[in-house]
């Protein structure tokens, strides 16, 4: 994801509706957008779509195979695994919705910044962008992880999210920076400063909206991206902990004893996992392909 | 080229030391250290002053300044501290478990690159088949595989069709290969998917560019075949991007490693990341990170220093 252009071509949607336009050269697309509305009303709708509570223990019925009364089988706690994956999605949802939007708004507005008022200021945040970025992104999750303590508000960790959203800003912040410089150069904001407009408000009334573009695909890229994270670290003991449903969570521990008893214990956590992550990339790639006139031909 | 080298390494001096201050305080901003991870553990309680004590003996109740001077003396002369959870050397530590971790890294860029190359490039010349298709969404489905289930997927088609697990115990692969490699080449493989899918992608879309350029018309203008059109012009020019990605994700592997490893119970760098996570272990978590930043800003050099080896145009005076 290199440069964006920034003007976002919807005018040639404006004759048939965005929707249309978008369904029809995007299929793919398309295909995804289903997946992240299902697993939308999966998550918003979790106590009428899953069947069963998912915390509900029944030692009577321990790693149940999948049958007609639980789908996806039961866990070594006898809790239906149909039923957690469904919570599991409104776990996975909360956190990665929150933490890419926390991330990739604080690196828009840094990119915006850096890119207005250059000099000084603009190399100080690229330097120190620079230092964010020389640590992969779950080694940077991890340290915020092992810096801040567990703080629980309304069943989520705070500090999980923002262990999540912390690396995603320096990389956001590049590419909008980069579409941000493009947009800087526009007679409009030249306009703008000779009518003796504040920065705040040329930044956030006239620059922002022109960023909107590469904005949204980088969001919607670190929807997978959060969601990727948030399974790795409860799978390792260190983002949702036990009892809350978490995709991560259903494949840590002791589900690796069951290979051979309980194969679906592992099959469908993960297979959530990966279903989500790829809606989310499919949708992102076609966003991009969408609104980036430079991939168009 | 000399001064062009010499310039890049005095520029990763800020950049580390940037990644050495934001550590030390980022895990000092919140009060609790390992002291009563490690004697609460259990559950037990510990009187006040052995807390005191200990936390005395691993110099945690000196004032933030004088342990960030101790620290940064430490950088300084290459001396990382000890482990405030084993005692030992943080380097030891590290050193104990690098060539495990080095060889999955190296066995997983050979097969990612190797599986890479025809990927990507039989993609962008086949645009818009359902070749090229099937190729987007195998390479899609690397970036979205999370790798510890891919890993899991592994071990359990293993056991399933082979009845068969790989060994726990770490051999060298000087002592013997066949242990080792039976070992190593499935977790290699589990953190390659990913890595694959990332360079398939960039090669494809780097060489749908280089196709579009005036070099390339003035080629088939000339009659030349295409089959060397796309390997000795197109190809060559495509893969200059796709080094870079080659080389970041190398530097990145490590991300991978850390929930891998997890999954094959290797005993490695990324484990003993976690590990150290987890007990708070601070001096053991500095020493990594510090560890992982300069290789990430080493090979980001190397890279730079490819690139201009391969491409003269970016040669700098």
């Amino acid at each position: 994801m290199t440069a964006i252009a920034p003007p976002a071509p919807l005018s040639s949607a404006r004759s048939r509706g965005v929707v249309v336009d978008f369904a029809t050269q995007q299929p793919l697309g398309t295909v995804s957008f289903v997946i992240i509305l299902l697993m939308t009303i999966a998550g918003i709708f979790s106590e009428w779509v899953a069947p069963y509570d998912p915390l509900y223990i029944d030692f009577a019925g321990i790693l149940q195979p999948p049958t007609w009364e639980h789908w996806g089988g039961t866990d070594a706690y006898g809790r239906d695994i149909f039923s957690r994956i469904i919570y599991g999605a409104r776990t996975a949802l909360v956190i990665s919705l929150t933490s890419s939007f926390i991330g990739s708004t604080l690196g828009a507005i840094l990119g915006i910044a850096s890119a207005y008022f250059g000099g000084w200021i603009d190399d100080w945040i690229q330097r120190f962008m620079d230092i964010l970025l020389a640590f992969p992104i779950i080694v940077l999750a991890l340290v915020v992880v092992a810096a801040l303590k567990t703080v629980v508000l309304f069943g989520i960790d705070i500090n999980l999210i923002i262990a999540i959203a912390i690396p995603i800003v320096p990389r956001v912040c590049r590419v909008v920076r980069a579409a941000a410089l493009s947009v800087r150069t526009m007679p409009y904001i030249d306009a703008a400063r000779a009518a003796g407009y504040s920065d705040s408000r040329i930044i956030f009334r006239h620059m922002a909206p022109n960023v909107v573009a590469p904005y949204l695909i980088m969001f919607t890229a670190f929807m997978a991206q959060a969601i990727l994270l948030e399974a790795s670290l409860s799978f390792l003991g260190l983002g949702v902990t036990e009892p809350t449903p978490a995709w991560g969570l259903m494949l840590s521990g002791n589900a690796a004893d069951f290979y051979r008893e309980a194969p679906w214990m592992i099959l469908f956590p993960g297979l959530a996992i990966s279903l989500a992550v790829f809606a989310f990339n499919l949708f992102g790639d076609s966003l991009r392909d969408y609104l980036d006139p430079r991939f168009k031909v | 080229m000399l001064r062009y080298t010499l310039h890049r390494l005095l520029m990763m001096i800020p950049t580390l030391l940037g990644v050495a201050v934001l550590v030390f305080f980022m895990l000092r901003v919140i009060p609790g250290d390992i002291v009563e991870v490690k004697l609460r553990g259990d559950g037990g309680t510990v009187s006040q002053e052995m807390i005191d004590y200990e936390r005395k003996r691993l110099g945690l109740d000196k004032p933030l300044i004088y342990q960030f001077g101790d620290y940064m003396y430490g950088l300084a002369t290459f001396n990382l501290g000890i482990s405030m959870w084993t005692e030992r050397p943080v380097t030891e530590e590290i050193s104990l478990r690098l060539e495990l971790s080095l060889q999955v890294a190296i066995m997983a860029t050979l097969f990612a690159v190797l599986l890479a190359i025809p990927l990507g490039t039989t993609a962008a010349l086949m645009r818009g088949t359902w070749v090229d298709y099937v190729v987007r969404i195998v390479t899609i489905g690397g970036l979205s595989i999370p790798s510890f289930w891919f890993g899991m997927l592994i071990m359990m088609g293993l056991l399933y069709y082979w009845n068969w697990l790989p060994p726990i115990t770490f051999t060298s692969i000087y002592v013997d290969p066949v242990a080792n490699l039976t070992q190593l080449i499935w977790p290699a493989m589990a953190v390659g998917y990913r890595y694959c899918a990332v360079v398939a992608r960039m090669i494809r879309s780097s060489l749908l560019e280089v196709l579009n350029e005036d070099y390339i018309r003035t080629a088939r203008a000339k009659g030349v075949f295409e089959k060397v059109i796309i390997s000795r012009h197109a190809l060559r020019n495509a893969l200059l991007p796709a080094i870079t990605v080659i080389g970041i994700e190398f530097a990145f592997l490590i991300g991978g490693l850390v929930v891998t490893e997890q999954v094959f119970n290797l005993n490695g760098i990324g484990k003993l990341f976690v590990q150290s996570v987890a007990r708070s272990d601070f001096t053991l978590i500095q020493g990594m990170v510090m560890m992982l930043a300069a290789f990430y800003v080493f090979v980001n050099l190397v890279v730079d220093l490819l690139y201009a080896v391969f491409d003269p145009r970016i040669r700098y005076g």
